[in-house]
């Protein structure tokens, strides 16, 4: 890459005061312990994580309480020991002010830790164990996105230079800045092991002009272990060069795609308070249970930087600090980019590195914004090189189509527009709101797509059963037609061919006797010859069953039958023959 | 002569075009109709039926045949001016007594009063519903489009419509108040609807 140290200029930003002395001027400070750890469960991406402790258990410092079934998340440690009272809804620091899931840890003061096992000699580990072990230790990115800082080691494009930034253009924000005089020996250590898991040519480490005690930190411990492979970059100050664009931008001059991430251009970048926190999981095995925060602002009394237990209350702070004090205002993160928080009861999360409370009038109010004026000067200060008023005006218009096409999701928020807007236009509100319609429209989107899929399917498979259901119908009505058919030659298909003709015979004869007997009356001699027949029918018949017994039981039934229509004819042709011989002596005696 | 030439070339002209155009017609021919595609793309799909007709596929038909545009509640004033464009036909304000802007609502079964009828899974147009005969049934709600139309064949009235409580997830920013809405500089200031 380049070996020459030039540095490129930002296009735009702003130069605001910069109000960093109010809490650099003192150590790291600690604060007393908290009485209670709120560790809120939820995701950005809506996903809760599972915890892995019970209400009443008894957690150690560092011992995992919560984890995600998703890669892009981190785990969640307790940060403090104590006993988990609650698994329940609570206010977190979230612009919303709703509560969230969150575990709640009364502390003690056993003070007992569950560190990871410490790692002596990591340059003989492998990359992979090393990875494996900052994602044990649940660290985010701490300034400012909390990304999950494993996958920046896992992605697959080959990286060939580390970017630590150590920037922190934002006013007020000190919290990098007093980490990096104090820790210097750590984040140089911390940077080493980086590299080796990007298996990364070179490191910049950029720091701003305006923090010469950090810069000369990190240079006497650059010119004690003169690391081959590290450089120390000193920017020009001016918001927002902190931001990952636009640092790799004044570093190589490259530009990261819309997009795309960095990594595709070979660079990773790393927050200096990352690099710490990497540093402690590996060599001292702590996961990520604390971190630098400031607290300023011009209403608390002990302005400083202090080590803040991970899911401390921001009131527990204010009491430790300032008691009585009463804020009218306290906003998370820096007065450029930072949010009111909805309740000083929210507690501090792994990317809080400000807590700004500010006296009543010390940071401009916004008054009643005017009509834009076209001035152009948000223009001028866009550190993406975006046109702010066409964004404003499709903002404010809702033509969402139009301000992706003026690549809307590429706005950083980083307020600079709206700093030098001289109609007070509250320009990043109207984009994020833009931003937050548009992503819930392709959220509706997809749920529209799924419901209309599953609409589609559903008729399909109504159209398939109703086919189905109908060919089944058809099928059975064929079958039963066939059955009825067959049923008729059944019987008959059923006996031998003897059995068959000499029931037909049969059947015949008593057929041809019959119309005999309702014939004008026969001689009784006749009937009795029709009964004597039909009894050797009879007999016959009972002789073929009892041979179809013993041989065939298949025509045994149909025999059986046929036995009892011939019995019974039998039986009409003897009565015929009784009754006949009575009223033809009647008649026979008439006749004579 | 040169007429005859002229009428001629033209003739062959129109015969190629027209062969051309008659070929790639049949060729290029779309499946299905594309418009009611696109205003299928732009209904809510809630499928709930409150237009008329048995989902918002035949909506989109019909509307494409020449209905009305405002039927459809669910998707509100969004939804009409979204298809008005699309159509290029004027805006009319929204046919229904329900107020635009509806909440978004999804069944649940009170499943312990459920005597599993599977009357519910019958209606429900996107198969939103589980369970079988004589067993519980139960609303997958990620599914479900709060379309009301499993409510109405219940015997024993055990589901209800919620509304879909707020979380951090679904939360979103609302809009700046501006003071100045009235004021314009310029005529392209204003309201551009």
């Amino acid at each position: 890459m380049n070996k020459s140290n030039k540095l490129w200029r930002l296009h735009g930003g702003i130069h605001p005061a910069q109000m960093k002395e109010l809490s650099n001027r003192t150590p790291i400070g600690q604060i007393p312990r908290p009485k209670e750890i709120i560790l809120p469960l939820n995701h950005s991406n809506g996903a809760i994580a599972t915890p892995c402790v019970k209400v009443g258990d008894h957690v150690n410092k560092g011992q995992l309480v919560a984890t995600f079934n998703i890669p892009v998340a981190t785990k969640i440690h307790a940060s403090l020991s104590g006993r988990v009272t609650a698994i329940e809804p609570r206010i977190i620091a979230h612009i919303s002010g709703l509560p969230a899931l969150s575990i709640i840890i009364k502390t003690d003061d056993s003070d007992e830790e569950s560190f990871l096992p410490k790692i002596e000699n990591w340059s003989a580990m492998s990359n992979d164990q090393l990875i494996s072990r900052i994602e044990e230790a649940g660290i985010a990115g701490l300034g400012g996105a909390g990304f999950p800082t494993q996958i920046k080691y896992r992605s697959h494009a080959p990286i060939n230079t580390l970017i630590v930034n150590g920037v922190e253009c934002e006013p007020y924000i000190t919290s990098d800045d007093v980490l990096m005089r104090e820790y210097s020996a750590q984040i140089i250590e911390g940077t080493l092991i980086a590299l080796k898991m990007l298996s990364a040519k070179q490191a910049l480490i950029a720091i701003e002009d305006n923090k010469p005690e950090a810069i000369a930190a990190i240079t006497s411990e650059l010119t004690r272990l003169s690391p081959s492979n590290i450089e120390l970059r000193v920017i020009p100050t001016k918001y927002p060069s902190g931001g990952e664009r636009q640092l790799i931008y004044i570093l190589t001059g490259q530009e990261v795609g819309s997009g795309n991430i960095p990594a595709s251009l070979g660079i990773v970048v790393q927050n200096v308070g990352t690099i710490y926190a990497i540093r402690q999981a590996i060599i001292d095995g702590e996961p990520l249970t604390q971190r630098v925060i400031t607290l300023t602002g011009t209403a608390v009394a002990n302005a400083g930087n202090y080590w803040v237990p991970i899911g401390t209350q921001i009131q527990h702070i204010i009491d430790a600090t300032t008691p009585e004090l009463i804020p009218h205002e306290v906003i998370m993160g820096g007065p450029m980019m930072g949010f009111d928080v909805p309740s000083t009861h929210a507690p501090v999360s792994k990317v809080t590195n400000c807590l700004l409370i500010p006296a009543k009038n010390e940071l401009p109010r916004r008054s009643e914004d005017k009509a834009c004026i076209r001035c152009g000067l948000c223009e001028q200060v866009c550190p993406v090189n975006l046109l702010p008023q066409k964004l404003y005006w499709n903002s404010k218009h809702h033509e969402w189509e139009q301000a992706e096409l003026n690549s809307l999701f590429d706005c950083i928020e980083c307020g600079a527009c709206s700093w030098v807007c001289p109609s007070e236009i509250p320009l990043v509100q109207y984009y994020r709101f833009a931003k937050s319609e548009i992503k819930k429209e392709h959220v509706e989107k997809v749920k529209s797509d799924q419901a209309r899929k599953r609409f589609e399917d559903r008729q399909k498979r109504l159209e398939k059963l109703a086919l189905e259901k109908d060919a089944k119908r058809k099928a059975r009505a064929a079958a039963a037609a066939k059955a009825q058919a067959n049923k008729e030659t059944d019987v008959e298909s059923k006996l031998g061919d003897q059995a068959k003709a000499d029931i037909l015979a049969s059947l015949a004869r008593v057929k041809a006797k019959k119309p005999k007997t309702e014939q004008p009356p026969k001689d009784a001699d006749t009937l009795r010859l029709a009964w004597e027949s039909a009894e050797e029918v009879v007999l016959k018949a009972k002789n073929k069953l009892k041979i179809a017994e013993t041989e065939n039981t298949a025509t045994v039934s149909a025999l059986v039958t046929a036995l009892g229509k011939l019995e019974t004819r039998a039986k009409k042709a003897k009565e015929a023959w009784m009754t006949a011989s009575t009223p033809n002596n009647n008649h026979d005696g008439e006749s004579e | 002569m040169s007429i005859l030439t002229a009428i001629l070339v033209l003739l062959l002209l129109a015969s190629l075009f027209g062969a051309l155009l008659g070929y790639s017609a049949v060729r290029f021919k779309p499946e299905g109709d594309p418009v009611v595609a696109q205003i299928d793309a732009l209904l809510p799909q809630t499928q709930c039926g409150q237009c008329g007709y048995p989902g918002c596929k035949p909506y989109a038909t019909a509307i494409a045949n020449g209905d009305a545009i405002n039927k459809c509640p669910p998707g509100g004033m969004a939804t009409v001016e979204a298809i008005a464009s699309l159509l290029d036909v004027d805006i009319v304000p929204l046919d229904a007594e329900t107020e635009d802007n509806p909440t978004q609502l999804v069944a649940v079964i009170r499943e312990d009063e459920c005597i599993g009828c599977t009357k519910c899974i019958q209606a429900c147009p996107v198969d939103a519903i589980l369970g079988a005969a004589k067993l519980m049934h139960t609303v997958i709600e990620s599914e479900c489009t709060g379309c009301d139309l499993c409510l109405e064949p219940c015997p024993v009235d055990c589901i209800d419509m919620v509304e879909v409580p707020k979380t951090i997830h679904s939360w979103s920013w609302t809009a700046p108040v501006s003071q100045n809405s009235e004021v314009k500089i310029i005529a392209t200031d204003g309201d551009r609807h």
